[in-house]
């Protein structure tokens, strides 16, 4: 165990001991005992950030775990696994700050059960970018998401936040199983589950067809977690949580998973041309769907959702486009190609600092003004300058105006879209066009959104009508997380170098390996001015269209797409969900009738189809009418009487006569036993039937007579031809065998019992001493079967229940 | 000889086939024995309609029938007896709760 694997399970071990805390120190908040741990594993991560521009040494450390299935625990750290630890522990710490303001501790409130669910997230989280066992990152992947069901529904009396919680589990879990299937096809490809070792083994493999059917099931497990259209309806409704679970899960780390998951897979899966046509279209749909959805919303957090969705179809697509630097081959040293993974990183980080500011900024104005619907809200900006602040730094930078952080991130996502564009290779040189194209357009509704939330938030009058409570600047604790977010906002856009050999250099290794030779790094310089270039009119562009649509939004509104707010494809989720309980229902009800008879049907069909079907498929029908031993005429009379009598046994509805029909039968297959030389079975059967013809008669007494039964003909003649075919079946099969075994030379095992009854067991009837010596178990148990039924019986006949009631 | 009893057996289990899908819970019962019928008849086919002696060893002939099947046989005609039996109890107990022998009326609550 190195002090990685403990950062991995540090959170759980914490979890365990939080309800101890909370009960014992009920005056102080939880989350105090809470907030060391993510500081002082943020503090312990920095150290593995490499000085002085040096490239980053890769830590790996491996601890059994199911050695014999080749399933260790590995951590292994190299930049990408450095950057989201830091995100998630550093956001991590933060948020705690920020939920022990806001998740007040008082009522009652059941805090032991929010810091529990909050550990075992972070702790899992930290499990799936730290792994790289794909099974372990598996199982820490479904961590993350039971943690985000019980975390969306923390306050589970509520209706809305069940429905999220269980849209999100569905959701994700559904993507969850295809991933492991996807695991699996990796496994069975290159014999690991080792991620280095499979992205060693990526050249060899690609040519196998199960090789893209893996990249796609291990896709729709990243597109699920990221909220990748049309996988993206979960967030909004995620949004039932408690702000800060927003502000952690659903903007800065969980969502990212499935980013950190395709980043990682690169290196195994880029060359495909299949990755990244998926991934551009995909990210770019999802980009374009969540700006303009976000314009709709009239909900805070559910503005704030959709941008998330539509910065996470961004970062997406840039992924993809960084795959096409591995079609390039050893041409790294041209910054052409890699910008696209530069921009993703970059923007990675980013989204994580505005966006976490911005939903802490939304708590805020939620836990001050008691609404977040932006139609009440209204004149903040003097009322609460400090929120108003940060917001206007968090929407600035997220429109990507300068000096932020999220202008340089829209600049390099535009180089990086126009140098794709602009690439011959892929069939980019006829359908390039439009990923500049859409990119701009999304930008545009980005703008228009970041606009709206601004406007109809803070400017405007003041109306104290329309809240509940005396609206107030909130208080200095819950204010510092939001101000170290939009303070590293600001840093990032004035100093980005800061991050660019630190951070951002090692986690393009990371994407793109291979492509540099030993002691080569990327070119990462960002920087504000670039000169008068195609970038700079895209934002200059972006800046006049959004301001335009903006001052004409009331237009805009009355159509028919802005007028609704919920996500169109909620109404095929919901139908999905519909039509699976009801399509169910209609499949259980049709078989399980409660019919005795249908059951019957059914199996009698089943056993006689697949017979037939047997001896259809290997035509293995035979009959030997040769190895016949001769009939004498008696036979065929006893025969026929037995036939006669079993053949009247369904015709005849008197009770007496059917009850005289069974006796026949019986007694003729007794007279049978004498006829084929087995006097003690002829015996044994005599003695049965009589008592079970006499026990018939018992309880003839009490039965009503047999009614003519009034079922359809077409039922009965169904039941006739099921009985028929069961019959001819048992019949083909009977001569099939008499057949074989007069081909076949089989001395029977009888032949010892012949020779040794006598010798061995010292009786002469040789059936008897079967029964009781050779194969003496069968009887013993035979008996205790008898012994049981009679007991069923007295139990049937004598007991009852308390008083008269009874069944 | 064996073709006839393997068709006569095969009768006798359709019959008791047919009669496990009627309604009245009596005639379920005799399909099941008439089931138990067919299969020990089958089981004695099977192993060979030698015309040998009776497995007793006082015959001293020179071939005997199999005594194994007989044997086998013999415990299942006890077990099926004692499942007969079961069963005519059960359809008794039955029938004096509910007051009815018809399974179709025996379907319970559809919720169950």
């Amino acid at each position: 165990m190195s002090t990685l694997h403990f950062v991995a399970l540090a959170p759980f071990i914490m979890a365990v001991l939080i309800p101890v805390f909370y009960f014992k120190f009920r005056k102080i908040h939880t989350g105090w005992f809470v907030l060391p741990l993510p500081l002082v594993l943020f503090i312990y991560l920095l150290t593995y950030i490499p000085a002085g521009g040096d490239p980053m040494n890769p830590v790996l450390n491996s601890v059994p775990w199911v050695p014999s299935l080749g399933i260790d625990f590995t951590v292994y750290l190299d930049g990408l696994s450095l950057l989201f630890s830091l995100l998630i522990t550093g956001i991590g710490t933060l948020v705690v700050l920020y939920s022990i303001y806001y998740i007040a501790n008082k009522n009652g409130e059941p805090l032991h059960n929010f810091y529990v669910y909050l550990l075992m997230f972070m702790g899992a989280m930290l499990g799936v970018v730290l792994s790289d066992n794909l099974i372990v990152l598996y199982v820490f992947w479904e961590l993350t998401s039971l943690a985000s069901s019980l975390l969306i529904a923390y306050w589970f009396h509520k209706e809305k936040s069940r429905y999220g919680a269980l849209k999100s589990m569905l959701i994700t879990v559904t993507g969850g199983f295809s991933m492991l299937a996807g695991f699996s096809f990796l496994y069975v490809l290159t014999g690991s589950f080792s991620i280095q070792e499979i992205i060693a083994a990526a050249g060899t493999i690609s040519g196998e067809p199960l090789f893209i059917t893996a990249m796609l099931l291990i896709l729709v497990g990243a597109f699920t977690k990221s909220a990748q259209f049309p996988f993206h309806i979960w967030l909004p409704d995620a949004m039932e949580a408690p702000t800060p679970v927003s502000a952690y899960l659903h903007s800065a780390t969980m969502v990212k998973a499935g980013l950190y998951l395709v980043a990682r897979m690169t290196p195994v899966f880029g060359m495909l041309t299949e990755w990244f046509w998926i991934l551009v279209i995909f990210g770019l749909t999802t980009l374009l769907w969540g700006s303009v959805s976000a314009v709709r919303q009239t909900d805070l957090k559910g503005l704030l959702a959709f941008s998330t969705i539509s910065q996470l179809g961004l970062i997406m697509s840039l992924l993809g486009m960084s795959s096409a630097a591995m079609h390039y081959g050893a041409a790294g040293s041209e910054a052409l190609y890699t910008t696209a993974a530069l921009a993703a990183v970059f923007h990675l980080i980013n989204h994580a600092t505005f966006k976490g500011s911005l939903f802490m900024v939304v708590g805020i104005i939620d836990h001050e003004t008691g609404t977040r619907d932006i139609r009440k809200l209204g004149g903040l900006m003097t009322i609460m300058p400090v929120t108003f602040t940060v917001s206007l730094i968090g929407l600035a930078s997220m429109a990507g105006l300068p000096p932020f952080n999220g202008f340089l991130s829209k600049e390099t996502f535009f180089t990086a879209s126009l140098n794709v564009a602009s690439m011959d290779i892929l069939n980019l040189e006829t359908l390039g066009f439009f990923i500049p194209v859409l990119a701009w357009t999304a930008s545009v509704f980005t703008f228009v959104y970041c606009m709206i939330m601004f406007v109809r938030t803070f400017t405007g009058r003041f109306k104290p009508d329309n809240y509940e409570k005396h609206v107030h600047e909130a208080p200095a604790g819950l204010l510092v997380s939001p101000i170290i977010l939009g303070g590293l906002v600001i840093l990032f856009g004035m100093f980005p170098n800061l991050l660019a050999y630190t951070i951002i250099e090692p986690t393009m290794q990371s994407i793109l390996p291979g492509l540099l030779n030993g002691g080569e790094q990327f070119y990462v310089n960002i920087y504000h001015w670039h000169g008068i270039n195609a970038e700079i009119m895209m934002t200059i562009g972006v800046v006049f269209a959004g301001a335009a649509i903006t001052l004409n939004l009331k237009k805009w509104q009355q159509t028919f797409f802005f007028n609704r707010e919920r996500d169109p494809l909620n109404a095929v989720y919901d139908s999905m969900l519909d039509n699976l309980v009801t399509g169910s229902q209609i499949v259980t009800r049709a078989q399980m009738t409660g019919r005795l008879r249908d059951y019957m049907v059914y199996m009698s069909i089943f056993i006689s189809a697949l017979g037939l079907w047997t001896f259809f498929r290997y035509d293995s029908f035979a009959v030997d009418l040769g190895a016949q031993t001769p009939v004498p005429v008696y036979m065929y009379i006893i025969t026929a009487v037995l036939l006669i009598s079993t053949l009247a046994l369904p015709f005849v509805t008197n009770r007496i006569t059917n009850i005289v029909l069974i006796g026949v039968v019986g007694f003729v297959i007794a007279l049978l036993f004498v006829v084929f030389r087995a006097p003690d079975l002829a015996l044994t059967q005599l003695l049965v039937e009589t008592v079970v013809v006499v026990l018939f008669l018992l309880v003839y007494r009490h039965l009503p007579e047999i009614k003519k039964e009034s079922v359809k003909g077409w039922s009965k003649a169904v039941n006739a031809i099921v009985a028929a075919s069961v019959g001819v079946f048992v019949i083909l099969a009977g001569l099939s065998v008499h057949a074989m075994r007069s081909a076949s030379d089989i001395t029977p095992i009888s032949d010892f019992f012949i020779e040794n009854s006598y010798t061995l067991a010292g009786g002469k009837n040789m059936v008897n001493v079967i029964l009781v010596d050779f194969r003496g178990l069968d009887t013993l148990l035979e008996v205790l079967v008898l012994g049981i039924a009679a007991l069923w019986v007295v139990t049937l006949v004598k007991h009852r229940m308390k008083g008269d009631e009874d069944v | 000889m064996e073709i006839l009893m393997i068709v006569t057996s095969g009768v006798i289990i359709a019959v008791g086939v047919y009669l496990l899908m009627t309604r009245s819970i009596l005639r379920v019962v005799f399909g099941i024995v008439m089931l138990a019928h067919g299969a020990h008849l089958l089981i004695l086919t099977l192993s060979g309609l030698q015309q040998g002696a009776p497995p007793l060893l006082t015959e001293e002939a020179a071939s005997y029938a199999d005594p194994l099947p007989q044997a086998v046989i013999l415990t299942a005609i006890v077990i099926s007896f004692g499942i007969t039996a079961f069963l005519l109890v059960l359809s008794y107990r039955t029938y004096k709760v509910h007051q009815t022998d018809d399974l179709e009326e025996l379907r319970g609550n559809a919720d169950e």
